[in-house]
């Protein structure tokens, strides 16, 4: 290990006692749990995170039992224990529940507590965020599980085909669906910006990007494949739900739309969501073999490669589930390709796994037995996946059991055996104890045997040509005995995980604790002391190597006694250092928001949006909206921006920071530009929309254009732009104090904009377009309406500029509220020209 | 040492490459199905695509290429060797150069295994 000369070293003395002692008071002060009711207002990241993790387990337990149910059905032929009808709701919530509810949160859940403690942060940059996303996963959760109970719950299969679930499925089912999963989804997206953010503004000094954990890459990966795969989801849930409520023809043949829009959009995002989910699972694997391997990784650099290719690469393999849909050849070639190449950095990480292994001094535990049985199951799932990823052999294996068999060995072998790894491995961390070694290797024999009796029959009765879907079949058709197989094996798999669950639950009382860091490992996260402190790390650490429990002399030492940054609460405030994406040099304390109730009544409030536009209860779910905006509003006007008392302040080792930082530097800058590109995605799988229509219709825009015409999107685009201008203008003349023009350009500002949206709307309804007659009316009016909808919203934030400086809460020097604004107004400008150039350009152009 | 400032660095580099892959892959997909849908019909030859497959093809090796060798230069900085796991502002530089190296040899053999299509289809069945 070699360091950079001029490092800040921790402090050569030890502080005194009286010091320490009071510095600890202070910071245990400042991250105190309410206690009683009030601590479901707790935001800090350990406790949210073991609420999210609690909850996806709950809702995984529940996906679980509704899978014994399908194989009870299915365990012999003609079977009647459960109805046509019910098992289409069964094994649609059973697939939704565990992609939805389970596969992805329970990441998202993991990071939220680890990453801060593997960065040494004491939280990440936007704790209430963590929260509101969870309440939001939570209620959504349980709308959709409780659905079941009802006999309302979607039958479509997980991935709702239209015309199936937008004609020929009236009911609830299908808008719980829709609506319940675009809620999770979008506190999905806020918990990927908190963790990219986390990843990238709040390591420790010091930890260059050369030196951060391996999972902190994954994470940041998988986050960042977040933001580009939900949107397009987002956008088709969108459209068929316009088109179940108002008749709006998006998939509808008779009015020119079509059903296979809809698998474009959710296989853009269901491919990706694949990697989403192995990915940080794949994560737990590399922060476990190298402790037990008791060495570096080997090939962290290709370890890298493997996480960001495979990021970019699964977002080419999307049509490979639809090659049996009569697409040209030459589209089925070009992502049989893609979806080969992506065997390749998959296979990497495995190989570095392996090295490192071998070449280390490897110790046998549980979390390495379900590491290995991970691996193995997951690269049997991906053989078969380059199988099926060759056409030919797809349309033959395609919608039968064989498909079912080869997923299951993907996601569990790539995720739920890794994150039973991570769970034995990390436990320690969350209650101070070991899990029972025995227990541990019991329940993974049982599991992996039981997984194998299920799911390896599975092949050869997809083989044998038995359809996925069927809720039973005749005899005599060569599956008999291998359903009644698979079926036996599943209650092995249920045997598996009720001894994990037993293992966790069971009272510990009378066990000791945990020796600090059990499994000597070398990363950040097992700095935590048995039983742990609230405040995460005691003090914030100048990093220096990779491993630096392993490698830098003393650390373990110099953090406990407040050698390092930040040993201290002096304001009792709840603080962190964010420092820069590439070297981790420090550039702000940032002081972050404490327990509220905020977050669960915005999350309320949203959800009673989507939970009331289930029923079609469309004035509740306005007014629901509505109180969500005046929510949302309280939370940032009383939460976020804060003019600090004093300008600086002093962490340690000679180092003073600013409690406030604006622009780009800021955690909220890149929050509101990465939050805008995933908005930006969600405009752009619209407009694909467009073009596909373009693509399949002989006359599409209609010739003649029975509208918008070119006048009145291009006065709203121009009076938009202003809108725009003005906000910018508005920033620059905050900055140099200059009060008037500010307000001036801010109410001008947003005059013009309203009047752009207004102007946007009138294109459409002047011009007759009736969006229940044919796609083309229908896509129209739905681009001007989401970006007048964009507009409205940047309005809303233009008065709040106003209202803050108005208020004396921002001010020429603390203008983050404006920055933030100007920078949401840049992509408005952006989609008003998309759009605006899409309906009145395209037509003119066509 | 001001060449190894970390305003001279980028993260936004090492995606290049896999950005252009994308790019590659959109565009002959693109352009297949739109020559297909508007142009050719369910029957017709495919000559234009493939030539078109071919000239992005050219494009993007060239594009991940040029990536590729900056990669490499970075990676070779100074006497450096693998893991490049110092904490020093030069490691870090070799480290971005090495993943951006990767990263375009992984780039470069998937524009190349889409670019096969161009030798089997020649029509738009």
């Amino acid at each position: 290990m070699r360091t950079s000369q001029g490092d800040p070293e921790p402090l050569d003395h030890e502080p005194p006692p009286d010091l320490r002692r009071s510095q600890e008071q202070r910071l245990l002060t400042a991250w105190a749990t309410p206690k009683g009711w009030r601590y479901w207002s707790e935001v800090n990241n350990t406790h949210v995170g073991l609420w999210y993790t609690a909850t996806a387990f709950l809702f995984f337990l529940f996906g679980g039992v509704l899978a014994l149910l399908i194989r009870i059905q299915l365990a012999r032929p003609g079977n009647d224990f459960l109805s046509a009808e019910t098992y289409n709701q069964v094994f649609t919530v059973h697939g939704s529940v565990m992609m939805f509810l389970f596969a992805i949160p329970i990441f998202e859940a993991i990071a939220v507590i680890f990453l801060p403690q593997m960065l040494g942060a004491r939280d990440l940059p936007f704790p209430r965020l963590s929260a509101f996303g969870y309440w939001c996963f939570l209620i959504g959760g349980l709308f959709l599980c409780g659905s079941i109970f009802f006999d309302a719950a979607p039958r479509g299969g997980w991935f709702m085909y239209p015309p199936l679930t937008s004609q020929y499925q009236p009911g609830i089912g299908a808008d719980i669906w829709l609506l319940g999963f675009s809620f999770i989804e979008i506190a999905a997206i806020a918990a990927a910006v908190e963790l990219i953010i986390g990843t990238l503004q709040c390591r420790p000094p010091g930890m260059r990007i050369n030196l951060i954990p391996l999972y902190c890459w994954y994470v940041l990966v998988a986050a960042a494949m977040v933001l580009f795969a939900f949107p397009p989801l987002i956008a088709g849930s969108m459209l068929m739900e316009i088109e179940r409520a108002f008749q709006w023809p998006f998939f509808n043949p008779a009015g020119g739309g079509d059903p296979l829009l809809w698998q474009h959009l959710f296989w853009l995002f269901g491919h990706p969501e694949v990697y989403i989910i192995f990915l940080p699972s794949v994560a737990l694997i590399a922060m476990i073999v190298p402790t037990c391997a008791r060495r570096p990784i080997v090939g962290y650099g290709w370890i890298v490669l493997a996480a960001v290719g495979t990021g970019f690469l699964s977002f080419g393999l999307w049509v490979h589930h639809m090659f049996t849909t009569g697409l040209p050849g030459i589209s089925i070639g070009l992502f049989s390709a893609a979806s080969q190449a992506v065997a390749i950095p998959t296979g990497v990480q495995i190989f570095c796994f392996i090295a490192t292994l071998a070449a280390g001094r490897s110790v046998r535990s549980v979390p390495m037995l379900f590491t290995f049985g991970g691996l193995a199951t997951f690269v049997a799932g991906g053989l078969t996946g380059v199988m099926v990823a060759l056409a030919p052999f797809d349309f033959q294996a395609h919608d039968t059991y064989f498909v079912v068999g080869h997923l299951h060995y993907v996601l569990i072998g790539g995720a739920l055996f890794p994150i039973f790894a991570g769970i034995y491995y990390f436990y320690p961390l969350v209650n101070g104890k070991k899990l029972s070694d025995t227990l541990g290797r019991i329940a993974f024999w049982i599991t992996f045997t039981g997984f194998n009796v299920t799911f390896l029959p599975m092949h050869l009765t997809g083989l044998l040509g038995m359809p996925r879907r069927i809720f039973t079949y005749p005899a005599g058709l060569g599956f008999d005995t291998w359903n009644l197989v698979s079926s036996i094996g599943a209650f092995g798999i249920a045997a598996g995980v009720a001894i994990i669950v037993w293992d966790v639950l069971r009272p510990k009382r009378k066990e000791a604790q945990s020796e600090r860091n059990p499994w000597g490992a070398g990363t950040l996260e097992w700095l935590q002391e048995m039983p742990s402190k609230p405040w995460g790390v005691r003090s914030i650490p100048e990093i220096d190597s990779r491993y630096p429990l392993w490698d830098q002399p003393n650390f373990v030492r110099d953090v406990d006694q407040g050698r390092f940054y930040l040993p201290d609460a002096d304001e009792q405030k709840r603080e962190t250092i964010v420092t820069t994406a590439i070297d981790a040099q420090p550039v702000q304390v940032l002081q972050l928001p404490g327990p509220s109730f905020v977050t669960l009544c915005a999350a309320l409030t949203i959800g009673g949006f989507f939970i009331f536009g289930t029923y079609h209860q469309w004035g509740l779910a306005v007014m629901s909206a509505i109180a969500a905006v005046g929510v949302i509003c309280y939370w940032l006007w009383t939460g976020t921006a804060i003019i600090p008392s004093r300008a600086e302040k002093d962490v340690g080792l000679g180092l003073k920071l600013p409690l406030y930082v604006s622009g780009s530097t800021s955690v909220g800058w890149w929050a509101i530009f990465i939050t805008m590109l995933a908005d930006l995605t969600a405009l752009l799988s619209l407009v694909f929309g467009y073009f596909f229509y373009w693509t399949i219709h002989e006359n599409f825009p209609p010739d003649p254009t029975p509208g918008p015409g070119v006048f009145w999107p291009c006065l709203g685009a121009a009076l938009a732009l202003g809108g725009w201008a003005l906000t910018v203008l508005a920033r620059r003349w905050n900055r140099q104090a200059r009060a008037a023009p500010f307000y001036s350009a801010l109410v001008a500002g947003a005059a013009c904009a309203v009047g752009g949206g207004a102007a946007l709307i009138a294109g459409p309804w002047f011009t007759g377009l009736d969006p229940k007659t044919h796609v083309y009316p229908a896509i129209v009016w739905l681009l001007m309406i989401w970006t007048a909808l964009h507009i409205g919203i940047g309005v809303i934030m233009q008065f709040y500029c106003l209202a803050r400086r108005l208020a004396g809460r921002m001010t020429p020097a603390c203008d983050m509220d404006i920055t933030n604004v100007a920078l949401y107004w840049h992509f408005v400008a952006i989609t008003v020209i998309i759009a605006v150039a899409v309906v009145a350009g395209f037509p003119l152009v066509k | 040492m001001k060449s190894l400032s970390e305003k001279n660095e980028s993260l936004w580099l090492m995606i290049v490459s896999p950005a252009l892959w994308a790019a590659h892959l959109m565009l002959s997909y693109i352009t297949a199905a739109v020559w297909c849908a508007k142009f050719a019909g369910p029957d017709g030859t495919l000559r234009p695509v493939r030539w078109a497959i071919t000239a992005y093809t050219a494009l993007a090796l060239i594009g991940i290429g040029m990536n590729g060798w900056s990669g490499l230069c970075r990676h070779r900085f100074g006497s450096g060797r693998l893991p490049h796991d110092s904490d020093t502002p030069e490691d870090r530089r070799r480290f971005l150069g090495f993943a951006t190296l990767l990263l375009s040899g992984l780039s470069a053999i998937s524009v190349l295994f889409g670019a096969i299509v161009v030798f089997y289809f020649e029509d738009c069945r």
